[in-house]
């Protein structure tokens, strides 16, 4: 404990108005949530590395022309951030509104019915409809898996999965292929999930997709729930035993 | 090798060469190769050797000669001789004795060569970048030996700051000033990364470096590597440059054996290492931290900064990464002096830069011009204005991340602040000249295209941001376009360039913004045609007879 | 000027329309149940599947619009329904994101009609009676998409949901009656 407390310093910054104070090396994503200031994420979870890919979480930062990664930029003294503004607001919904004309994300027919984290965005960002040419490209369902199944259509790319799998099970079977809108979850060397012979079958990366990409199999509409608590959890633990 | 053999080496070579009566030099580039510039060379020396001339004629392949459209280029002696072909060997080596062979001859005294000035490519068509010893006859590693034998770290990132030299790949950083901030870290291990994953479509300059004069890049990273304090190099090439990959391999490995590279360099208790590591042809891998991973064996994708791979760099080490062309100006700068360099280009602009001429003009090839020069001189002096009587519209500098100069600013100076000022960039230094037939929403599709295919994928904006806009641009381009097509299309690059990941995202949007910027009309008249076309069906609809259960 | 229906010109006029959609969106209007009562003492309804007109009215106040556009004739109506409505609703995912008759978009519109015409069949047609079996003549072509409605025309008000429930329906015209511009997100969303 005394080795924590003589390294950290503690910093005094602004969100929104509210004047906070926080230990060094947090990201202003980690002291917003402590301090129940709301920043939408998609690709952040905690308990996995940043990946800052979401660009949901972009923040004004005083004095800074840019915007910045709530997730990925560490609080310094005397910052002001600024979490939400209709500039902001738009970005937002542009970003999300273009997951849902990427793919086929079609709600009313998938198992994360009710219990989707991209559902519930474009709830929360009151976004009725896509205003972008939608690509309705044809996608690839991996039904291989005893199990479970990824539903390519109903990926956003977040790569939860990925790095959960590589994180915390240190299993290292998915990853990503291609590039751009071709990109695609993988297992292995772009085998069939069930082929695989390093997937350990644990499952966690279903737990964290926020759709309805990853799910158990024989799932019917809407019946698909995830349970991410286990992630924090594990990382304690792993903090712990270091 | 000790610095006396150095200099010995390049004595020995000078006076070699010297003895030679004439000197065949002929372009062994892509460029030039592409047109069987490597026969001509062959055939040239069979001539010679017939003719029993080996001591008094020197023959041998050299890098760049610039005029690339007009190639294969031969300098003997004095003269140069263009689109040479593979028969022309006989007369060329008949022609030393005599007079020039007027049909083949190129003007050196034409603007195009007149105009430039050569810091970077001062060697470039001298040298043999093949020959180690013939490099070092040419100055080679010279500068290398001053800095280990006479000057500290601390000094070396003086004089590299005092130059005003800023990095050639694009932004423009202060190479000073990075490498200071790698030398203040602490540690022992440190790397250094050359990027020469050039990427941008129509440019070809770093290609031309590690082709032409591999070793005055070699030099330079040598140089970076003491001032910084890093043992390990990584020369990060595209596969797509297998002659630069060929040419960089036998150079390191002629350096590890003179031991110019390697331990205790100069006697020294200096050392440097080089390897190389090729792309598998990803722009987004010029990006640094993409490179980087890349390097490291995974996936080639960025990662937010900070932290900067100043700090955080390749295996977590702090790490210095600069341009091709950017390590290439530092020789000459350690060689000839800060103030020298510093007295080329304008007062925050020094030295020069490599451009790539490419597009709708009379002189293709590579140019290297102080900076400053005015765009009009590029154009209309160098480049020899547009072929075909046809008028100048627009050039396109810094390639997918740049954008569009009009001809009403053909005279603003070419520097990083005033293309920036209209609305484009330097970039790592293309440029593609646009004539009056070109139409410039194609011209953004067209970059657009690019980027869209080149998008790693990990962020949305930039990976569905360049899908969406592509299919917008297409949508106005194939004269399908609504008037709220144009405008999602503006709200789409503002968040694009706002909200991506890297700089391939952040600067997608660039030819979009700056063809809209000068050429807003020609977007409004695509939209205006499909709006007329639209307005006919209209009309149908709306007149008195509504039948809706059956369609014609 | 002089009219036999002044009574009725002065109520606010609605029409629904159904395109290419599975009618539940209709059906959670029916779900209003008692409130259709109501509503029929609110507005005149002047062309819907549940009433009897074929053709529609040349000036509707709020068009209420269920399914995607999948078909020329699907393309036809909307255009139609643009121009003769001051307010168009896209009533529905199906009409607001395409939803399951988009889900065809992933194939060649050939593909389709072989699957459902030809694969299928008990005795495998030959050429020249698969020409006869597929829905070339005849019905509205197909277009090469399902597309939401906002895509070939202007649409003032989204409503998601599949389908949007009759509370949201009911929400959604009540306020547009009082003269306000209602915000669907706050009682529905897509899929619901």
């Amino acid at each position: 404990m005394s080795a924590v407390t003589s390294t950290t310093q503690s910093i005094t910054l602004t969100i929104d108005d509210k004047a906070i104070s926080c230990r060094s090396g947090e990201t202003i994503l980690q002291v917003a949530r402590e301090n129940n200031i709301d920043i939408p994420t998609l690709c952040y979870l905690e308990g996995l590395t940043v990946w800052g890919g979401c660009r949901l979480c972009m923040v004004e930062i005083a004095a800074s022309p840019k915007l910045h990664a709530a997730c990925a930029t560490e609080c310094t003294e005397g910052m002001t951030v600024r979490t939400t503004s209709p500039r902001l607001k738009q970005y937002r919904k542009m970003i999300v509104e273009m997951l849902f004309a990427e793919r086929n994300h079609v709600c009313s027919v998938c198992v994360s019915n009710g219990h989707c984290e991209l559902q519930n965005m474009a709830t929360k960002l009151e976004i009725d409809h896509v205003r972008f040419p939608y690509r309705f490209p044809r996608m690839e369902v991996d039904n291989s898996h005893d199990y479970m199944r990824l539903d390519q259509n109903r990926c956003i790319l977040c790569a939860r999965c990925v790095r959960v799998c590589g994180e915390i099970e240190g299993a290292h079977t998915k990853d990503v292929k291609g590039r751009g809108v071709l990109s695609a979850i993988i297992h292995d060397l772009d085998e069939p999930w069930g082929d695989s012979q390093t997937c350990t079958g644990c499952g966690k990366c279903v737990n964290v997709c926020p759709t309805g990409a990853l799910t158990h199999r024989g799932t019917a509409v809407g019946e698909m729930t995830k349970k991410t608590e286990f992630l924090p959890y594990l990382t304690l633990m792993r903090e712990v035993k270091l | 090798m000790k610095p006396e053999e150095l200099l010995a080496m390049a004595d020995k070579t000078s006076s070699d060469l010297d003895r030679y009566e004439h000197r065949i030099h002929v372009c062994t580039e892509s460029g030039c190769i592409s047109v069987q510039s490597d026969v001509l060379l062959k055939n040239i020396g069979e001539e010679v050797k017939r003719r029993n001339n080996q001591d008094k004629v020197c023959v041998k392949g050299v890098g760049c000669m610039g005029l690339c459209c007009n190639g294969p280029l031969v300098r003997v002696d004095d003269v140069m001789y263009q689109f040479v072909k593979p028969e022309h060997a006989g007369v060329i080596v008949e022609s030393l004795s005599a007079q020039p062979i007027q049909e083949l001859l190129c003007d050196t005294g034409q603007p195009f060569f007149a105009r430039q000035k050569l810091v970077v490519r001062d060697n470039s068509g001298r040298v043999d970048p093949e020959s180690l010893v013939d490099c070092v006859a040419h100055g080679a590693y010279q500068a290398l030996l001053k800095v280990l034998t006479t000057m500290t770290p601390q000094q070396v990132i003086q004089e590299i700051s005092d130059s005003g030299l800023r990095g050639r790949g694009g932004a423009g950083f202060p190479t000073g000033l990075k490498w200071s901030m790698v030398a203040k870290t602490g540690g022992r291990d440190k790397y250094l990364i050359c990027n020469g994953d050039e990427g941008d479509p129509g440019a070809f300059m770093d290609r031309s470096v590690m082709e032409g004069d591999p070793h005055r890049v070699l030099e330079g990273m040598a140089i970076a590597a003491y001032a910084v304090g890093a043992e390990n190099g990584v020369i990060y090439v595209r596969a797509e440059y297998p002659l630069a990959v060929k040419r960089l391999t036998k150079a390191i490995n002629m350096a590890r054996r003179h031991e110019l590279l390697g331990p205790n360099i100069f006697g020294t208790n200096f050392n440097f290492n080089i390897e190389l590591r090729l792309g598998a042809g990803a722009f987004v891998c010029g990006e640094e931290t993409a490179l980087i991973a890349s390097v490291e064996g995974k996936r080639g994708v960025p990662r937010p900064r900070p932290p900067y791979p100043a700090n955080y760099g390749l295996f977590g080490c702090p790490t210095l990464i600069n341009n091709v062309e950017t390590y290439a100006n530092v020789a000459p700068i350690i060689n000839k002096g800060a103030a020298w360099f510093a007295q080329i280009g304008t007062e925050k602009s020094k030295g020069t830069k490599i451009f790539a001429l490419t597009g709708k003009i009379r002189n293709t090839g590579l140019i290297e011009v102080p900076m400053g020069i005015p765009l009009r001189d590029i154009i209309y002096d160098i480049a020899g204005g547009i072929p075909d009587g046809k008028a100048f519209k627009a050039v396109q500098t810094g390639g997918p991340s740049g954008g569009c100069i009009p001809a009403e600013l053909l005279d603003i100076t070419v520097d990083y602040e005033s293309l920036a000022k209209a609305g484009s960039i330097m970039g790592s230094g293309g440029m593609i000249v646009m004539d009056e037939t070109s139409n410039m929403a194609d011209v953004a599709r067209f970059f657009m295209e690019f980027c869209m295919t080149e998008s790693c994928g990990k962020c949305i904006p930039c990976r569905v941001g360049t899908y969406e806009m592509h299919e917008l641009l297409d949508r106005i381009c194939e004269k399908r376009g609504t008037p709220e097509d144009l405008q999602l299309l503006k709200d789409l690059c503002d968040m694009v360039k706002q909200t991506s990941l890297c700089g391939l995202g952040q600067s997608a949007p660039n030819p979009v913004l700056s063809t809209l910027r000068y050429f807003e009309q020609e977007y409004q008249n695509l939209i205006a045609e499909a709006q007329a076309a639209r307005g006919q069906v209209t009309q149908a609809i709306t007149g008195e007879h509504i039948e809706l259960e059956v369609l014609p | 000027m002089t009219t036999t229906t002044t009574a009725t010109t002065t109520r606010p006029t609605v029409a629904t329309v159904w395109l290419d959609g599975c009618s539940g969106c209709h059906m959670s209007l029916m779900d209003l149940d008692e409130r259709l009562i109501t509503l029929a003492g609110l507005v005149d309804i002047l062309h819907s599947p549940v009433v009897d007109p074929k053709e529609f009215p040349q000036s509707v106040d709020v068009t209420l619009v269920e399914g995607a556009v999948s078909s020329e004739e699907d393309l036809h109506k909307a255009n139609v329904i643009r121009a003769h409505s001051k307010f168009v609703i896209a009533l529905g995912d199906c009409a607001v994101t395409g939803n399951v008759p988009a889900m065809r978009n992933y194939w060649d519109r050939s593909d389709l009609f072989d699957r459902a015409y030809v694969e299928n069949a008990q005795e495998p047609p030959t050429a020249e009676e698969r020409k006869a079996i597929l829905p070339l003549t005849v019905v509205p072509p197909l277009r090469p998409r399902a597309t939401p409605l906002h895509e070939v025309i202007k649409v003032d008000l989204y409503l998601p949901g599949c389908p949007p429930p009759a509370d949201a329906i009911w929400f959604v015209l009540t306020e547009f009656l009082a003269g306000r511009v209602p915000n669907a997100m706050s009682v529905s969303r897509f899929g619901k």
